[in-house]
């Protein structure tokens, strides 16, 4: 049974990809996302961390995005859910 | 829909011809169209005119100008303050004797105050600088260069700053960065049009029932 963050999580994927309704239940933890997916560039990357930012209701600092937590829809998750449990 | 020209006033005096795109059948309902800003703007862009079709079929004249400075302007984008697009649109809105104005997103804190206004999605400037100012320190860091905030704010206000590809003069940058939309704006927020709104894409995409749904909440209203 996934959590709500790992729902909120895909759900905003969802949105910043246009992916179809119910492609990103497909993602699992090693599915690749910055430097795999091409339209993902540093300006959808930014997006996508406000988007977190917003939905979550967490405040991300620039200082904590590095490579790994963006490489990796697990990396991604494990970064979010620490967020919201701290 | 055909290509049009307005004059933009220049801040030393004069005009400039600006481009614009327009629905103009001399009907009696006129409505100006203030894009979305930066990238937005790009990915925003389709939606806006299927809005202004969809507008043109329920009999409403629509008017999508140009910041100077962006899209086909020949202006230099660094060379512009927010004042200057202000007074940009409100020579614009006069220009094609506008009754309305709809603002698009970031294109909210530049509706002209003397006309009745639409705002789909207002958003802070403070926050459209946030994730600029995001996406090039990502970019830096891709390109094995550390950049910080406060290190890149403060080459912003001295000199001006490069912002995903969009040069900000310290002005501009100055004077947008407090910027907030007017309270007495009619807001059409995101959950009204069904779905995400298109300006989260990575890339430009299109969404008929979004455009369907703004249309028909601007043409009702118009009509009242």
């Amino acid at each position: 049974m996934p959590d709500e963050t790992d729902l909120l999580l895909r759900r905003i994927l969802t949105d910043v990809l246009g992916l179809k309704p119910g492609q990103a239940d497909a993602f699992d933890a090693d599915t690749g996302l910055f430097g795999h997916l091409p339209e993902l560039d540093s300006m959808a990357v930014a997006g996508l961390l406000t988007e977190l930012e917003d939905r979550l209701d967490i405040m991300i600092e620039d200082d904590e995005i590095d490579g790994e937590m963006l490489e990796t829809y697990g990396g991604l998750l494990a970064f979010a859910e620490a967020k919201r449990g701290s | 829909m055909t290509p049009s020209s307005w004059p933009c006033p220049l801040p030393g005096g004069g005009t400039c011809e600006e481009f614009a795109l327009q629905f103009d059948a001399g009907r009696s309902v006129r409505l100006l169209v203030v894009p979305a800003l930066f990238d937005e703007g790009n990915r925003m862009r389709r939606f806006t005119v299927e809005v202004m079709r969809r507008l043109d079929a329920a009999g409403i004249d629509s008017f999508l100008p140009d910041f100077p400075g962006c899209n086909e302007s020949l202006q230099a984008l660094e060379a512009q303050d927010p004042t200057d697009w202000l007074d940009a649109m409100t020579a614009a809105a006069r220009h094609f004797n506008a009754g309305h104005v709809l603002g698009i997103r970031g294109g909210c804190l530049f509706t002209p105050q003397r006309l009745p206004a639409f705002h789909y999605a207002p958003v802070k400037a403070a926050s459209i600088l946030r994730q600029m100012v995001r996406a090039r320190i990502l970019a830096s860091r891709e390109a094995g260069r550390e950049e910080n905030r406060e290190q890149l704010a403060q080459i912003a206000l001295a000199d001006g700053i490069a912002l995903a590809g969009y040069s900000l003069g310290a002005d501009f940058y100055r004077q947008f960065e407090p910027m907030t939309a007017d309270d007495d704006a009619v807001i059409v927020a995101q959950d009204r049009l069904g779905g995400s709104g298109l300006w989260l894409r990575a890339e430009p995409d299109e969404n008929a029932a979004q455009a369907d749904a703004l249309a028909a909440i601007l043409a009702s209203a118009l009509a009242s």
